[in-house]
């Protein structure tokens, strides 16, 4: 039996539609197809946030009359100089503080979470893993709070357990501390500091889940072979290794807390934080050139705070 | 004289997988020594034993004699040479070499300039500075070499050391690996899935199958006298001949291998043993003729410069009787 001669099969296949031609302009000009994707998101940020943020720092180059109450848009430094009075230092110092507890407390905390995760967990213990971390953030922010501020208030569940295991004497102990002790831990910068660390916590375990996750077992075989013990390889690879998830994570944290008004309202003293200041100058007040001061002072410590972390070679793994 | 490493009947399960199961070795002081095997054979679990990195569930590991069952990684005189390096990519090349003594607590000094020597060993003289990621294949693994012998391993383990490197530089390891061993004359234990690396480099070669020791001897017995049908095939490209060939061949009932180097191809006339050609496969320095004789397919290799037959050509062939290497076991 004679086959029929085959078909010649096609060199250049029809294009199918305009789908077809238009990947095909894509595929000759992959610049363009880059740019479409990146110019809303760029447009959105360089228009809408930083525009806003530049509105801002011009706003606290101005000043408002003590007499009328009205912004006068004119260059000056003067509402600098008033972030320097001693209430206002206050709030910037103790903010900074808090910052810096909270930030501190998230890493001790977290870390093991994070090692864990990174280590062992597979399977069905990673889903627990991430569920357990990103459950928190399911629920509203001000239900969270508000939760906190009846666990940790005078009749709530600490103090009743602390007199039912007979350790209330230790509860008052801690409350007793000066400076940060109070009345009752919904009423000192003991449980805004709980809170806070709370409500950031998963900020700082996903990132240095993500970085610890990235150091390879056989670097820290290769060190137990060397002949490290584990606090030795925790000190000289797994945290220069690690180091940039914390920064990562150590950045939401502290300025989280940093720009926070809801918490320090709620929990703790009535002492105010700068986000409060911000929140109060803008609004009561009307204070805006002062409001944008004080705004202007969480984005110069995280400047300054980086610059830091850069010059310790915290990125260098990156 | 103690062995450096001995296996007594050790075994390592991981639940119903038995990775090592039963293994008796002994490692003698001084040798190199190759384990090898295809992959999920055993021979990483054995390394990781020595090191410490697994526990035996059945069995002891004696290291110099000593029980090593309760010993942990960093207080066994015993270093590895991991297969990705795991170099430290925080640190420099000298601060990687120098590791090992910075955990004993060894000056700055003292240790660096330790690293400088381990360093011109490995001929990385001038390296120092670099990271790891500043380094390519090669002399990442010369780095992890050096950084491994900084502590004077009284053992020094290999976990598939040249097998990220392309053919020129593995060959040129293979002979510096070999000199260095010589001259430092620490005990090397290598494991490796290439045969050529193993029979090249070591003195002694255990090869693995399905977690236990199929064979172990030098590398012209393992080669030239395999034990087991699996020994002949994995090690080498022999010819492995059910008992109804090797009696065709005039041998015994008995499996038999026969090495593809040992046969010739004579005219089909007259000779005891013919065939056709099924196929060629050229090698370079010869080419591997398959012959199909009598149900069977028999690799004979003839040497470059000799007459190759076409596919489909009658052939006769030829080999010495005393290459026909009888097999203790199926």
């Amino acid at each position: 039996m004679n086959a029929a001669p085959p078909e010649p099969v096609a060199v250049t296949l029809p294009a199918r539609g305009p789908g077809d031609r238009l990947s095909g302009l894509f595929w000759r000009h992959p610049k363009l197809l880059l740019g479409l994707l990146l110019a809303p998101p760029l447009l959105w940020l360089g228009v809408v946030y930083l525009g806003s943020l530049a509105a801002l720092l011009l706003q606290s180059f101005y000043y408002i009359d003590e007499f009328s109450g009205v912004v006068v848009p004119e260059f000056t430094l003067k509402t600098y100089a008033e972030l320097f009075r001693a209430q206002n230092l206050d709030i910037i110092l103790r903010t900074v503080l808090m910052a810096a507890a909270v930030t501190l407390g998230c890493a001790v905390i977290g870390f093991p979470v994070a090692y864990f995760a990174a280590r062992y967990a597979k399977g069905a213990w990673k889903a627990a893993f991430y569920l357990g971390v990103l459950l928190p953030l399911w629920s509203s922010y001000l239900v969270k709070v508000y939760a906190w501020k009846l666990i940790l208030a005078k009749e709530g569940i600490i103090t009743w357990a602390a007199e039912g295991t007979g350790t209330s004497a230790i509860l008052n102990a801690v409350l007793s501390l000066p400076g940060i002790g109070g009345n009752s831990l919904s009423t000192s910068y003991i449980g805004t500091w709980v809170v806070f660390v709370y409500v950031w916590l998963p900020y700082m375990i996903l990132p240095m889940q993500a970085a610890l996750e990235r150091v390879p077992v056989s670097l820290l075989e290769a060190s137990a072979d060397l002949g490290a013990t584990r606090a030795q390889t925790f000190r000289t690879v797994i945290l220069p290794l690690a180091l940039p998830g914390v920064i990562a994570g150590s950045i939401f944290t502290f300025s989280l807390t940093l720009g926070d008004y809801i918490i320090p309202q709620i929990v703790g003293t009535s002492a105010r934080f700068i986000g409060l200041a911000v929140y109060q100058f803008q609004g009561t007040a009307g204070n805006i050139p002062l409001a944008a001061a004080f705004a202007v002072v969480p984005i110069v410590i995280m400047l300054v705070y980086l610059t830091i972390a850069k010059r310790q070679g915290a990125f260098d793994v990156l | 004289m103690t062995a450096a490493v001995e296996f007594r009947n050790v075994s390592r399960h991981f639940g119903p997988v038995r990775a090592v199961d039963g293994v008796d070795l002994s490692i003698a002081e001084g040798s190199f020594f190759a384990m090898l095997g295809p992959s999920g054979s055993g021979k990483t679990t054995c390394l990781r034993l020595i090191s410490g990195f697994e526990s035996p569930t059945g069995g002891e590991i004696r290291i110099f004699g000593e029980n090593s069952g309760s010993v942990p990684p960093n207080r066994r005189n015993v270093n590895t040479v991991f297969q990705d390096y795991a170099l430290f990519p925080h640190m420099n090349v000298r601060d990687n070499v120098a590791y090992g003594l910075m955990v004993k607590g060894v000056d700055r000094v003292r240790r660096h300039a330790r690293a400088e020597e381990l360093l011109a060993l490995v001929k990385l003289d001038g390296y120092g500075e670099r990271k790891p990621g500043q380094l390519s294949g090669g002399q990442r693994q010369r780095v992890a070499l050096a950084r491994a012998l900084v502590n004077e391993p009284r053992v020094l383990l290999l976990d598939e050391p040249l097998g990220a490197l392309d053919l020129k530089l593995r060959e040129a390891m293979q002979d510096e690996l070999k000199a260095l061993q010589q001259r430092l004359r620490i005990t090397f234990v290598f494991v490796t899935h290439d045969q050529g690396e193993a029979l090249s480099m070591a003195d002694q070669v255990a090869v693995f199958s399905e977690g236990r020791v199929a064979q172990v001897g030098t590398p012209a017995e393992v080669y030239g006298r395999p034990r087991t049908r699996f020994v002949a095939d994995f090690v080498g490209s022999s010819n492995v001949l059910p008992p109804e060939m090797t009696q065709r061949l005039g041998g015994p009932a008995r499996w038999s291998s026969l090495r593809p180097e040992a046969m010739r191809l004579i005219p089909p006339e007259g000779a005891a043993l013919s065939g056709q050609v099924t196929a060629l496969r050229y090698l370079g320095a010869g080419t591997r003729v398959v012959v199909r004789t009598g149900g069977a397919e028999i690799g004979v290799l003839v040497p470059a410069g000799t007459a190759v037959p076409e596919p489909g050509a009658s052939v006769g062939l030829g080999f010495d009787r005393a290459a026909l290497h009888l097999m203790d076991e199926a």
